[in-house]
């Protein structure tokens, strides 16, 4: 009895022991876990999860300070995969949270007065134009985050949603005839 | 909205498939019913009978739709191999228990056709020889050595009344068993081939109904229902291991065209190892699983304790059929040799 | 006659119905009335339009000019006066419209002026800068535009290969084509190999073509052109062009590669007869054969100006019969659901086919995968679709891509055979363009990323410039090192870094204003476009702003 309560402390150091050298010798320098979190994030650095961009709510998360459901660009599958990452239940968007489609800001070329405004506010240089020239924001690098949209002086900025088109359509789930719809409710 | 191809091969459905197959196990029915009387067509219709109406309950609680799964004929094909598999005559709680485990236990508790780990008809065979080991070796014998030949109404009453006959008269050990008796009581391979059960190769009777067997896997083969890896290689693998066996201890161990013939090793090399669900489906990986099951079914028929291990070599192997598969990919095209 | 075939994986031999089409002569279309001329007709970036509504154009004239390295040229089919750039519905899988440039025939058909190419004179290498704007691209499915694939560099090429195979049923007009126009299309091929500096011109014709096969070997004789046309198995899909290259060569390409890696060049036998009269003829791609079989009236084969409407092509072809229930745009094995007929025919439409439910039956119910291998055994690219399957329908994209999702020629062989029929490649399609999809958006987010922490970078840098600027008018001998002296391992990276940066910003914006810096062409474009209407706008409403 009295052998068998020692053997088993013995084997609970030993692995004890390894378990705590593993944990020394794989640490990873750095936060690395807010990175995990910030490659999910989408980037669009808009603010609208209450951190002035996507990489402070990522820290925030990693520290457990904020809630994984806040970041309306990243839409639902973001919380998916945020709570897969952080071993948690996914959760629905909370009150007044809610993801829109994806859109670009467009600036309305005749009344775009050239005050650069709008190109400090853009978080991602997504517009380009310099001093009393007009400005253009590049569609492709815009984020939709609208952040522009205020400073602008003359208001000639505008949110345009973005279609779908011949260039980025994508392929449908397929549509199973009805026993197997029904098998994967 | 479902695109290209817009052509879909002619008669080609999973009933189709499973209709085929039946099919190819048709002459090795009629060779069974022709030396073994007519008992099998009972127990082949109670457990048909049996398997439709698990596959039903079953479905009716999981709430799919019942049209789709009871038509497309696998729990047909379950009942049939199960049939096969296990002694006629017995009583109609033993084809019941059977088909429970292998419908409801091992097809629909796995997620129904397609999803199922174990080869539904082995699982119920598994688990009637755990339980109901008596009745499992109670084979009715060959025609021409039963004192009484039950006929198709004395074989009804046998099933589900339970017949004042009693068993001795009808029924034999198998080859296996006696194979194993004898090993077991110190007698030599020669003492248990003397028995009259045994008849030019291996069971009397059950070696005709093995090349039967054969013949219908080849008819499959023929008709690219399976490919020749499965059998082959379990089959070869049998001979290999008994002829290593027997080669070591000529007197205690048969040989492998004993092997071959024997027990379940033909249905098993062509109707349950091919079962695609549950076996590798790869090229090698189908040679490694089926090699490795013809190596244990040789083992556990030699050094277990029952007499045949077709059933068990197949499910322990298909548990390792999806790992076999992870690791033994065939070369996509275009990619370099050795890269995975 | 016939070389060397090697073996190849997979395949399969549908019911071919090539017979329904390839028995009469290839009908020239008359002149439409208007054409809707899409500016997207090949892989790569659309053509860029160079006219608007109200210009007036000629036959052969550029209407819309190649962008950026892969794209085709897309010209007037006949002349006439623009009516319109805009969306139009076209021949797409998706159903969704796209630009299109459509034009009213003035009934003249007035041709722009066309010179013939002397292409013997030009050393191997040159020809395809001259081929850029005539609208050339591979007219077998993929419409890769031609001229990049005639440039050479990298590996060279040995042997050139013209795939007659033509192994999705139905479709005929390669075959007709190879028939009658047989020299045609085999000095196009002798053009393709000084181009390409090729040794060998090989030919591969599926051996239910032995009249196609016949007249291209008569073609060589009469030209004195050493190719080899090798009659293939019929066996779909021998058209593929790797498996092509596989048959005639016994060399595989490998994954992620095409075939000019292994110094073969592939095209499609229309593509050298579009490619004869442009250099020849001068004559930019302005027509294609195209097959109209299935339940139409006259099954056959018609040679019509790009932009014709498809509806018109189908009245040619007699009409569809009563009870048509929808085209096929290309071949039954891999093409896809035309939503309008009104779409414009286009530079990859080598088939039309009307369906309906006795040759093409709706598709039945799709059962549970048994596993039953019969899809791996057909598979071309030795793939095990029933892995990718379920992982695709699982939304697993990682393990479907481990599974070599990418290596699917989508050539629907699996599907067809498919005892459950599930429509598998559709669930390889969903998941390509989900991974693709979501490749794109990693690589924005990546990017996004960066330049919000270079311009947070940027922007802690201008403050500390400030605060420096200020410091050194107050106290000239404080210097950066002693800044740096707080955490000197810190500040000396970020020094470095800054430093780097600095430099890289100094240089560009040397010459160019803020924030215009690394522009791709394609933005510049953009901004130019833009620039161009405002200018063109009235004055007022800049004085306004
Ligand atoms: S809400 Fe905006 S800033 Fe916050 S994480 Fe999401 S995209 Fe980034
Ligand atoms: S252009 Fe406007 S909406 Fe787009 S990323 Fe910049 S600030 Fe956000
Ligand atoms: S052919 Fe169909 S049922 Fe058979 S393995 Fe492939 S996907 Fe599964
Ligand atoms: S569609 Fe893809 S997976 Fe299916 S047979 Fe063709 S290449 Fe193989």
């Amino acid at each position: 009895m009295i052998s068998a309560i020692i053997v088993m402390a013995v084997i609970g150091l030993v692995l004890g022991s390894v378990l705590g050298w593993a944990e020394l010798f794989y640490r990873v320098a750095g936060d690395p876990l807010a990175d995990k979190i910030n490659d999910i994030l989408p980037q669009t650095q808009c603010g609208q999860c209450g951190f002035p961009g996507c990489r402070p709510y990522a820290e925030a998360m990693a520290k457990g300070e904020a809630d994984i459901n806040r970041c309306p660009p990243g839409g639902e599958p973001g919380i998916q995969r945020l709570a897969d990452l952080l071993g948690v239940e996914a959760k629905p968007f909370g009150e007044g949270v809610a993801p829109k489609p994806k859109s670009v800001a467009l600036i309305d070329e005749n009344t775009c007065i050239g005050c650069t405004l709008c190109i400090q506010a853009c978080p991602v240089d997504a517009i380009v134009g310099a001093s009393k020239q007009l400005h253009v924001i590049v569609a492709d690098l815009c984020t939709g985050c609208e952040l522009c949209l205020a400073p602008c002086p003359v208001d000639c900025i505008h949110m345009e949603v973005v279609h779908e088109t011949v260039n980025n359509w994508k392929w449908r789930y397929p549509l199973i005839p009805i026993h197997q719809q029904r098998e994967a409710a | 909205m479902i695109g290209s191809p817009f052509i879909l091969k002619e008669h080609t459905s999973v009933r189709f498939t499973m209709i085929k197959v039946m099919a190819a196990l048709v002459p090795g029915t009629l060779a069974y019913a022709w030396y073994f009387g007519p008992g099998i067509w009972i127990s082949l219709v109670w457990c048909s009978l049996l398997g439709i109406g698990f596959e039903a309950v079953a479905l009716v609680i999981r709430g799919r739709p019942l049209q789709p799964a009871l038509t497309d004929g696998s729990v047909l094909l379950t009942a049939w191999l199960l049939a096969l598999s296990i002694p006629t005559l017995a009583p109609w709680w033993l084809y019941m228990t059977g088909m429970f485990f292998a419908v409801v236990v091992a097809k629909h508790l796995y997620g129904g056709l397609g999803q199922n780990l174990f080869n539904p008809a082995m699982v119920g065979y598994a688990a009637l020889i755990i339980s109901f080991p008596v009745f499992m070796t109670q084979w009715a014998a060959p025609t021409t050595l039963a004192n009484i030949v039950p006929n198709l109404s004395d074989a009804f009453d046998l099933v589900f009344v339970g017949g004042s006959i009693t068993p001795d008269a009808y029924t034999s050990a198998t080859v296996l068993d006696s194979l194993k008796t004898a090993t077991r009581g110190g007698h030599t391979v020669l003492d248990a081939f003397a028995q009259p059960i045994h008849g030019l190769i291996a069971g009397k009777g059950m070696e005709l109904v093995a090349i039967m067997y054969l013949f219908g896997g080849l008819f499959m083969i023929s008709n690219r229902l399976i490919t020749w890896h499965i059998p082959v290689a379990f089959l070869a693998a049998i001979a290999l291991t008994a002829g290593v066996l027997q080669g070591l201890d000529p007197a205690h161990h048969a040989g492998p065209l004993f092997h071959m013939m024997a027990g379940g090793s033909m249905l098993g090399a062509f109707f349950i190892a091919t079962d695609p669900v549950t076996a590798c489906t790869t090229p090698r990986g189908k040679l490694i699983f089926a090699g490795l099951a013809g190596f244990l079914t040789v083992i556990i028929r030699t050094f277990g304790g029952y007499p045949d291990g077709v059933a068990f070599s197949i499910l322990i192997l298909n548990t390792a059929a999806p790992f076999i598969d992870a690791f033994s990919q065939p070369r996509v095209f275009g990619h370099a040799k050795g890269v995975k | 006659m016939s070389g060397k075939v090697y073996p190849i994986p997979g395949g399969l031999h549908p019911p071919e119905h090539k017979t329904e089409s390839n028995a009469k002569a290839i009908i020239v279309a008359p002149l439409s009335a208007h054409y809707v001329v899409p500016l997207r007709q090949h892989i790569g970036q659309p053509a860029r339009a160079l006219v608007k509504a109200g210009d007036s154009v000629l036959k052969g004239q550029m209407i819309g000019a190649p962008e950026g390295r892969i794209s085709a040229a897309v010209h007037a089919p006949t002349s006439g006066r623009v009516v319109a750039v805009e969306a139009r519905p076209v021949a797409h899988p998706s159903g969704l419209p796209d630009q299109c440039v459509v034009i009213e025939a003035d009934g003249k058909d007035t041709a722009a002026d066309m010179q013939p190419i002397a292409w013997r004179d030009l050393p191997p290498g040159e020809l395809h800068q001259r081929l850029v704007n005539m609208g050339l691209a591979g007219q077998g499915g993929a419409v890769f535009p031609s001229h990049v694939k005639l440039a050479t560099g990298g590996t060279p090429i040995e042997t050139l290969i013209l795939n007659g195979a033509e192994c999705e049923p139905w479709i005929t007009c390669d075959d007709r084509l190879m028939r009658e126009r047989a020299t045609e299309i085999m000095q196009g091929a002798e053009i393709m190999r000084h181009a390409l500096g090729a040794k060998r011109i090989l030919v591969g014709i599926e051996d239910n073509k032995p009249e196609a096969a016949q007249a291209m070997q008569s073609a060589c004789e009469q030209l004195k052109l050493a190719a080899e046309v090798t009659a293939v198995p019929t066996r779909y899909p021998s058209g593929g062009a790797k498996q092509l290259t596989q048959l005639l060569t016994g060399l595989e390409t490998p994954s992620g590669k095409i075939s000019t890696d292994i110094g073969i060049q592939v095209f499609n036998v229309a593509t050298a007869y579009a490619l004869q009269r442009a250099v020849e003829l001068g004559e930019p791609m302005l027509t294609r054969v195209v097959t109209i079989t299935g339940h139409v009236a006259g099954p056959c084969n018609i040679e019509a100006r790009l932009g014709t409407p498809i509806d018109e092509l189908i009245r040619l072809a007699g009409g569809d019969l009563a009870e048509t229930s929808g085209h096929v745009i290309g071949g039954p094995m891999m093409g896809f659901d035309l939503d309008d007929t009104a779409s414009p025919l286009v530079k990859s439409v080598n088939c039309i086919i009307a369906k309906n439910q006795e040759l093409f039956p709706p598709h039945p119910p799709a059962m549970p995968c048994i596993r039953c291998g019969q899809c791996a055994l057909v598979c071309p690219a030795v793939l095990q679709p029933f892995e990718l399957y379920w992982h695709a329908k699982s939304k697993n994209f990682a393990k479907a891509r481990a599974y070599k999702l990418f290596d699917c020629i989508e050539c629907g062989c699996c599907s067809h055979v498919c005892p459950s029929h599930i429509p598998l490649v559709d669930f390889y399609r969903f998941a390509k363009s989900e991974i693709a999809a979501d490749d794109r958006a990693k690589l924005a987010a990546e990017g996004a990323r960066q330049r919000h922490e270079f311009q947070l970078l940027r922007q802690e840098r201008e403050k500390k410039e400030k605060a420096e600027r200020l410091g050194k008018k107050a106290s000239e001998r404080l210097d950066t090192g002693a800044v740096a002296a707080d955490d000197p391992e810190a500040e000396r990276k970020k020094a470095i870094l800054e430093a780097a940066i600095e430099r890289a910003r100094q240089a560009k914006e040397a010459v160019h204003a803020k924030n215009t810096e690394s522009l791709t062409p394609d933005q510049q474009h953009q901004i130019d476009e833009i620039e161009a209407r405002r200018q063109a706008a009235p004055q007022d409403s800049e004085q306004q702003a």
